[in-house]
């Protein structure tokens, strides 16, 4: 697999999609929430689409992906089905978690993501675990572990660098530092800011990416799992980018002011991607247009799916804590 | 009891005389096995057993290779099994029982060892955030099949912050499974089960049973490990324990029948799940019972037991139900007062004669 | 025309106040756009509207605290603005109808908490779950049990030694031939009980049973010894046809409450040599004749000193008699063996000068007593209770 990524039309227009395909999907997500159709907490991925863009494609099947609360994005790039994303965030049986988990909990098996997780840096050590299990068995697997910047903060966070160096296991760490762990900007809680220095400094190789562009993210990745697959060793990206909306649903900004975001979306992934196409004619009015439609009817189809869903019986609860064995 | 508050020179039968512990599956083990042996050694042979059987499963923890283990289980295991098997971890709690998560959902069958108990709460989000509620959350798309060793318990003046008996919060939690072997049977065919169980596995080992002797029968093997078992039968009043207590329990079993009062001992053997048809059959035979458990007494264990005995035998039971626990006060490092802290014969003895009315 | 509602930005948001219209009527929006500013409990938040269209109207106040859901404005959608014409929302936004197991109670009201009334005493019995069960099965009377547990609480074993005392099998060598002591125990538990929890009265009435005492001479003239009338079972036949009439002296107390018992099943008061005392129940007794009820004494008696008597014949006695008049005392007041509520006393025969019809007489005297429970009846009805075993007494033959 070579470093550079491909930049063939059908390739870009498949990075458009894919990413134009999240937003439109977060942006229903945050319409359904307000009819509350789904509930609980809501994290939402608009602005940061280009890192799940630019990383996930280049996975193989059987690579392995842990995310965080705001996996959206994620799930979606990886092939977990649009219907089975939302129907999951309604809470119906239908849902790819059987809708036990809901917005924060997606998991697939079938595409090997998992999940989905509400304890902020609590899905470093799950990645380390099963990037250990390919090492194990010498297979040459990636685990791709996504987090914030807040995980940085976290205990686990050293603690999984640390062991993944020291074991030389196969993941790549990737921090979507969007400069705010829900309220409390990047400055206020790290001495060193630049992130990709502290995993430098448990010897991981790592980089700091521009997380506004897809190209460079994905550019970026190949370098990084080339590396992995050869020397089995972790690599860390830092993958500089901005979080649209609110934390969560529930957020009203007080620590951020409206002028930064402002400046922020100017160069927001998908209007500088897009272009970055159109002044290079690579892309044509038409095929936006059907990019939009189509994601559109997806999007319409994966909201009629989840409405219609079934809701889990009550007799049913206590199942799922343990392994059901046959009588 | 020994000088140090341990057992010792204990014969328990591997299969004869106690009932309890059922054979799941035949052994051929492909070397002998000592026949006198130690709880330590026991243990030890558990995961050499698994190790050798089954080539998923390694031991990953703090110096369970190189220094052989805290408690010495896994001395000379380093050395016969190699680092790829035998991993010493940093001391990072979270991130290696979190490996171990990870390790057993892709296929593995890790055995993480937490020091003690009282280091385990640096890995209590790992545990209840994520080996708990996997399964759930995903709904049933993953196992979990991992297994956690710790050491528990209080007698060697290790003070306050070494000195915890947590069993009974971990056996709060829906998802994990919790084990208490208090013999050297259990303490050798535990594990086994607890590997191939596709669920979390907590599995406590009290300091104070690591130095006990005993018997092993040739033959001994895995042991189920859902069930509690009646470790001497009575009619007058059912005492029921688990782990370290056992013992004391059962010398207190002695001593009230040199006073004509015959006890019934119940080991409970696994915390979560409870045996609860083991402990109502008995309750509601001898109509009496006291829970001994080393945990604090509130919101402990104990209490569970209390009220599912209330719940089920309310019609049969004859007296107040009561409780010997640790006293309510951090763990202290002066013997005397230690030992007045935790659950002693003399207590039990004192407890179970309240209930049978000759206080 | 579409609405615009309040949405929901929280599981925990229940309402938002709308402090800030950034639209006017008549301007375009589209979806995305921040149309309005809402303050929450977590202080202002911009709120977006998902409809493209033109604002209609608003439809409320700035300053308004609302509902989550609720329409704050209507929109124009841009088919209708396009048309020109207004178009009515084909259907209404989908309402999922959470299903019957999701509806969330509204808190409830507690009941203000105040202090735990005191378990009433009168009444009350500490026993086992285990003895009470054992009783209940048995038909043991949990009065009659003296209790051995902490603070006297009855436990099973003192059911079991119930049961075992009321076989009296056990035959002892020992002069005392039964349990004696373990009798005396349930005595002064219950006498004690009987003297804390009811409240006595008691009347005395003196009946000249003369004739009484002529009908028994003829009767028992031409009958061997074992089989003669004595006064006693004449006195049980007219205790037992008096309560018929007066059954507020005839049941038991139980609960806080009398429970008049249907049938009539005087207890006779029996001492037993050595110390002991019990009271076995005639069932029926009103309905007994009178040679019937002297062969049920007699055979109540007989029995009761070779211990064979049932816990059952105990437990039944709906009223008591107890006749001292051999032991030559003038009067007896009795103590009520709960959980009955009266007790008959006879004393000694006695000839005393007696006026009849002007003249002064020797005549039979005897003293009747009642102790009565006054929760259950009064000095007037014991009177006329009195009065009325003083009358069947008078003509004998008739009962």
């Amino acid at each position: 697999m070579s470093d550079k990524p491909h930049l063939s039309r059908a390739h870009e227009l498949d990075l458009l999609k894919h990413m134009i395909r999240i937003r439109r999907f977060e942006d229903k997500c945050a319409e359904l929430y307000t009819q509350e159709k789904i509930r609980g907490f809501l994290h939402l991925y608009d602005g940061e689409e280009a890192v799940a863009v630019g990383v996930i494609p280049i996975l193989e099947k059987a690579d392995r992906i842990v995310s965080t609360y705001r996996e959206h994005g994620h799930a979606l790039v990886r092939g977990v089905p649009m219907k089975a994303a939302l129907a999951e965030m309604y809470g119906k049986q239908e849902g790819c978690s059987g809708g036990r988990g809901g917005s924060m909990h997606l998991f697939d098996r079938a595409t090997n993501f998992y999940g989905g997780n509400a304890i902020v840096a609590g899905g470093l050590p799950l990645a380390v675990g099963l990037a250990l299990a390919d090492h194990m068995r010498a297979e040459n697997i990636v685990t791709a572990c996504f987090f914030g910047d807040g995980a940085v903060a976290e205990g686990e966070f050293h603690e999984s660098l640390n062991l993944a160096a020291l074991w030389a296991l196969p993941v790549l760490f990737v921090c979507e530092n969007n400069l705010y762990a829900m309220g409390t900007a990047l400055a206020l809680s790290e001495s060193e800011t630049d992130l990709h220095l502290k995993a430098a400094s448990y010897r991981i190789a790592s980089e700091p990416v521009d997380g506004m562009d897809v190209v460079a993210v994905e550019a970026a990745a190949r370098r990084a799992v080339r590396a992995i697959r050869e020397t089995g060793k972790p690599y860390f990206l830092e993958c500089r980018t901005y979080r649209f909306r609110a934390h969560s649903m529930f957020d009203a900004q007080l620590y951020r002011t409206k002028a930064e975001g402002e400046a922020w979306r100017q160069k927001g992934p998908i209007v500088r991607f897009r272009g970055w196409l159109e002044s290079n004619r690579m892309i044509h009015p038409e095929e936006l247009a059907r990019i939009e439609a189509e994601v559109a009817a997806e999007i319409n189809e994966a909201i009629a799916f989840a409405e219609a869903g079934t809701w889990e019986p009550a007799e049913n609860l206590t199942r799922f804590t343990y392994a059901e064995r046959a009588a | 009891m020994g000088a140090g508050g341990e057992p010792h020179a204990l014969h328990i039968c591997g299969k004869g005389g106690l009932t309890g512990s059922t054979r799941i599956m035949p052994q051929d083990l492909d070397r002998s096995e000592p026949a006198e042996l130690s709880y330590r050694e026991a243990v030890r042979e558990a995961i050499r057993d698994a190790l050798i059987r089954d080539q998923r499963v390694f031991l990953m923890g703090e110096d369970v290779g190189r220094y052989g283990g805290c408690y010495a289980v896994s001395k000379g295991l380093l050395s016969e099994f190699g680092a790829e098997r035998i991993r010493d971890t940093p001391l990072s709690e979270s991130a290696f029982t979190g490996a171990g998560i990870g390790a057993a959902i892709a296929g593995m069958r890790p055995i993480v060892e937490l020091m003690t108990v009282n280091f385990s709460l640096l890995a209590l989000d790992q545990i209840l955030n994520t080996a708990a509620t996997i399964r759930h959350m995903s709904g049933n798309q993953f196992d979990v099949p991992l297994v956690i060793r710790m050491a528990t318990g209080a007698g060697r003046q290790l003070a306050a912050q070494h000195s915890h008996s947590l069993e009974g919060w971990y056996a709060h939690i829906p998802g994990i499974k919790v084990l208490a072997p208090a013999t050297i049977e259990d303490a050798r065919g535990m594990l086994w089960t607890a590997l191939e169980d596709p669920d979390p596995v907590l599995i406590f080992e009290n300091i104070m049973l690591y130095n006990m002797m005993g018997k092993l029968a040739a033959d001994a093997g895995p042991v189920e490990i859902a069930k509690a078992a009646v470790r001497r039968e009575g009619r007058d009043i059912s005492l029921i324990t688990y782990g370290g207590s056992l013992w004391k329990t059962l010398e207190a079993a002695s001593l009230l029948a040199a006073e004509n009062i015959e006890a019934e001992v119940i080991d409970l053997r696994s915390l979560r799940p409870l045996d609860d048809a083991t402990i109502m059959a008995s309750v509601s035979k001898t109509r009496r019972a006291i829970i001994v458990d080393e945990g604090w007494r509130s919101g402990s264990i104990s209490a569970e037991i209390c009220a599912r005995i209330v719940e089920q035998t309310f019609w049969e039971i004859d007296a107040p139900l009561g409780r010997v626990c640790s006293e309510e006060v951090p763990v202290p490092y002066p013997r005397h007062l230690e030992q007045a802290a935790i659950p002693q014969a003399a207590k039990i003895v004192a407890a179970a004669k309240v209930a049978v009315g000759r206080a | 025309m579409a609405e615009f509602r309040m949405p929901s930005l929280g599981s925990d948001m229940e309402a938002g106040t709308l402090v800030e219209w950034l639209v006017k009527p008549g301007d375009s929006v589209k979806h995305g756009d921040i149309i309005a500013v809402v303050e929450t409990q977590k202080g202002a938040i911009e709120i977006e509207i998902f409809e493209t269209g033109e604002v209609e109207q608003f439809l409320v106040d700035i300053g308004t605290k609302v509902p989550v859901g609720t329409p704050l404005a209507k929109i124009r959608t841009e088919q209708e603005v396009n048309a020109g014409i207004d178009i009515k929302p084909s259907q209404e936004a989908l309402v999922i109808e959470p299903p019957a197991t999701m509806s969330i109670a509204p808190h409830p009201i507690w009941p203000p908490i105040s202090a735990v009334s005191p378990p009433p005493t009168i009444g009350r019995m500490r026993a086992s779950p285990a003895a009470r069960r054992l009783a209940r099965s048995c038909n043991v009377n949990l009065a009659a049990v003296v209790g051995s547990g902490p603070g006297g609480a009855i436990i099973f074993k003192d059911i079991e030694r119930q049961l075992t005392a009321a076989t009296m099998t056990v035959e002892k060598k020992s002069p005392k031939g039964l349990d004696l002591d373990a009798m005396r125990v349930a005595i002064a538990a219950a006498m004690a009980r009987s003297k804390r929890e009811i409240p006595h009265y008691y009347l005395e009435h003196q009946v000249d049973v003369t004739p009484c005492e002529a009908w028994l001479a003829r009767m028992n003239a031409t009958r061997p010894p074992e089989s003669r009338l004595l006064m006693g079972a004449v006195a049980m036949k007219a205790v037992a046809l008096a309560v018929r009439r007066f059954p507020t002296f005839n049941g038991f107390y139980v609960n806080g409450k009398f429970e008049p018992s249907s049938g009539v099943h005087p207890g006779m008061a029996i001492a037993i040599r050595g110390g002991g005392l019990a009271a076995p129940a005639i069932h029926d007794a009103d309905r007994l004749s009178c040679d019937a009820l002297m062969a049920s004494m007699r055979d109540l008696v007989a029995r009761m000193r070779s211990s064979h008597i049932r816990s059952s014949e105990i437990a039944d006695a709906t009223v008591t008699i107890s006749s001292l008049g051999e032991r030559g005392v003038d009067a007896l007041y009795g103590v009520i063996y709960p959980p009955q509520v009266a007790i008959v006393g006879f004393g000694k025969v006695v000839a005393r000068p007696w006026i009849v019809d002007d003249a002064v007489l020797p005549r039979s005297i005897v003293s009747i007593t009642l102790s009565g429970d006054h929760r259950v009846s009064d000095g007037h009805g014991g009177a006329l209770f009195l009065a009325e075993i003083g009358k069947l007494l008078q003509e004998p033959g008739k009962l």
